[in-house]
């Protein structure tokens, strides 16, 4: 049977077996699925599998290349992760939400067809949305509510494009589509919507920071990753992906920096490291593609390991604003460390994961020649070092003692943490064993002398920065706060206009109901006039009057028949 | 689950405020140091400015000054109370 199924279906089946199985049991069990799935992912050889008949379509449910084969690995990776930190839930809602949201993603990355990628697409959505719900609160119902209405109408949007592309090209093959017609273009949009392109952007701030601490973990993995891996396949070279990357890139760290919520400050740096990421699929070198593919294999670690982080800060002290901690390095030093692990790598230091893929995109974009997008790429590396790497573990760790102790994290979360540590450790000083899993051919050397010395450079003034004004007390304070952002317009103005257009259709139902009545009360009055008790149509008549009709009648016939 | 800090507990070697300053004048020190070695990297980038003395040194200092003080103006417009929605 190998090769005929999508390996996203081991763990959406898998999942629904696990509110069956009781503690220790399911434990194993849910750590089982990934590695199962990663075993029959190695197993898969290179083509298109898995053909469905489906309303006279033929849909292609798995197709093995290596670009879906890198994201499907890492998928797993996360899955894995994500699992290992969440065995002390006992949740089954998360458990099963999790793993349908997981299959899904990697059900996703596999479809070969434009169909098949809906039907995935919207799975993502659903499954995903009870990882917020999970949190129980008012606020994570409604942040979900929003969340699950944006991703449903990207959904539609795809859909439409889909049948707008079919009826022009006969063809639903996920392949390359590029900006050329209405159809695409819809298909463009959906994508990204869900790879929070700018102002599309804002149900990831909005959402994430409101999920559970174990599910903004697979959160932050699955859901973006999805959109980057299909504007890689159908959009790649599409240059307006240039300056929509480089603007993402570079307005969400102006909030990652005011930002109070340390979770929300790490959903607006993945919307930062995204933008690294759609910039290089606009450029649409083989350097830019692997080095955004790259990237996002390597954000998927390392974010999921900073999330880790702070969720276990926000498990253990049950808060992760940046006002209300400090000094958590004394109760939680393996959690710190793994932290700035994290940090570091996001921050592109050298030995760690980002040094080498956020550099592909960046010498890319120097080779093309881009000096304005390289400009802006330089100008977010750094802001991503003072908001991501400096800005997170210290507020948290470090800062001003908050005098707040507690535990150390479970230890369950250590091994997760520790483990995605070590693959961004790992990545970063020996690329080269990480380069064959990627599209194309590498040709790219990282560790050269003047890169290395001038990434440290920049890195290490921009943390001078930080430290002189940190010492000086220009640096903004934490603050208890909400920052508006582009979801004020559907959050405030929007619902009034809501509000406003529903008062007015109420009138109008009020008013047409009133008159209906009204008319249906007039028609009653007639008909009770002439059929109600005692009218013209309702008189009992004698029978001496009917046989005087009747004869009438007779005799009206008789003469007419002479005539 | 967090609770007070207890006044018997280790103390740290960061919470003497000596010790933090020692750090920060090694890392001025290596901040000095990592400005002036740029005399001897060859570079071999595309874009002149690369090429100027200690180009990302500056870039990265100047950017993250500029990126503190723009959003810390960005706040006089976005700011709100934290329950803002929840009213």
């Amino acid at each position: 049977m190998t090769g005929e199924y999508t390996p996203g279906l081991i763990l959406i089946l898998g999942a629904l077996v696990v509110p069956l199985l009781p503690g220790r049991v399911r434990s194993v069990y849910l750590l089982m699925l990934p590695v199962v799935a990663f075993a029959y992912l190695l197993t898969l050889p290179y083509g298109e599998f898995g053909q469905i008949r489906f309303l006279g379509l033929t849909l292609t449910t798995l197709r093995v290349d290596k670009l879906s084969l890198l994201f499907g690995y890492v998928f797993l990776i996360a899955t894995l992760l994500g699992t290992i930190y969440a065995l002390h839930v006992r949740d089954t809602l998360q458990h099963v939400a999790g793993l349908i949201y997981a299959g899904s993603a990697i059900g996703a990355v596999f479809a070969g067809d434009l169909v098949t990628l809906f039907i995935f697409w919207e799975a993502v959505a659903v499954a995903s949305v009870f990882l917020i719900w999970a949190r129980r609160t008012p606020r994570a119902y409604r942040a979900g509510m929003r969340y699950i209405v944006i991703h449903i109408g990207s959904g539609v949007l795809l859909l439409a494009g889909v049948l707008l592309h079919y009826r022009a090209t006969g063809s639903l093959d996920f392949i390359h589509l590029g900006l050329i017609s209405p159809g695409t273009t819809l298909i463009f949009l959906a994508f990204g919507i869900k790879s929070a392109f700018p102002l599309l952007h804002n149900w990831l701030q909005d959402a994430y920071p409101e999920a559970t601490v174990t599910g903004t973990v697979l959160l932050s993995a699955f859901t973006t990753k999805v959109a980057i891996y299909a504007l890689a396949r159908g959009f790649a070279g599409t240059e307006i992906l240039i300056p929509i990357g480089a603007t993402m890139t570079a307005f969400p760290i102006f909030y990652a920096v005011i930002e109070n919520d340390l979770r929300r400050v790490l959903a607006y740096s993945l919307n930062n490291q995204l933008g690294f990421m759609v910039c290089g699929i606009g450029i649409g070198t083989e350097l830019a593609l692997n080095g955004a593919v790259a990237h996002a294999f390597a954000d998927i670690i390392f974010k999921a390991l900073l999330f880790m982080s702070m969720g276990a800060v926000l498990f253990r002290v049950g808060t992760v604003k940046g006002s209300e901690l400090g000094g958590l390095y004394k109760s939680m030093p393996w959690t710190a460390g793994f932290c700035m692990i994290g940090a570091a790598s996001i921050s592109a230091f050298p030995l760690f994961s980002a040094f080498v893929t956020k550099s592909m995109v960046i010498a890319a974009a120097m080779e093309k020649g881009y000096f304005w997008t390289w400009v802006v790429l330089l100008f977010a590396s750094a802001g991503v070092f003072h908001h991501a790497g400096i800005k997170i573990p210290y507020f948290a760790f470090f800062a001003h003692d908050s005098g707040k102790r507690c535990q150390e994290a479970p230890w369950n979360m250590l091994i997760a943490m520790g483990f995605a540590a070590a693959l961004c450790i790992g990545i970063g000083a020996v690329p080269s064993l990480f380069y064959p899993l990627l599209p194309f051919k590498v040709n790219f050397t990282p560790y050269s002398l003047d890169h290395v010395v001038g990434q440290v450079q920049l890195l290490f003034l921009s943390a001078l920065a930080f430290t002189l004004l940190m010492r000086t007390g220009i640096y903004p304070p934490e603050l208890r706060s909400t920052n508006l952002d582009f979801d004020w317009f559907y959050r405030r103005p929007g619902k009034w206009l809501m509000i406003v257009i529903g008062r007015w259709c109420e009138a109008a139902w009020t008013y047409c109901v009133a008159s209906l009545a009204r008319n249906a009360r007039m028609i009653a009055r007639v008909v009770y006039r002439h059929h109600g008790p005692g009218s013209n149509l309702a008189r009992t008549w004698p029978t001496g009057s009917m046989a005087f009709w009747t004869t009438i009648m007779l005799a009206a016939y008789l003469v007419l028949s002479y005539l | 689950m967090a609770v007070k800090s207890d006044p018997n507990e280790n103390a740290y070697w960061l919470d003497d405020r000596s010790n933090v300053d020692l750090l920060v004048r090694v890392f001025y020190v290596v901040c000095a140091v990592l400005v002036l070695i740029d005399v001897f990297v060859g570079k071999h980038g595309p874009f002149s400015v690369e090429h100027w003395f200690a180009f990302y040194a500056w870039f990265g200092f100047i950017a993250c000054v500029t990126l503190v003080l723009v959003a810390k103006q960005l706040r006089r417009v976005v700011m709100r109370p934290e329950d803002y929605y929840d009213r």
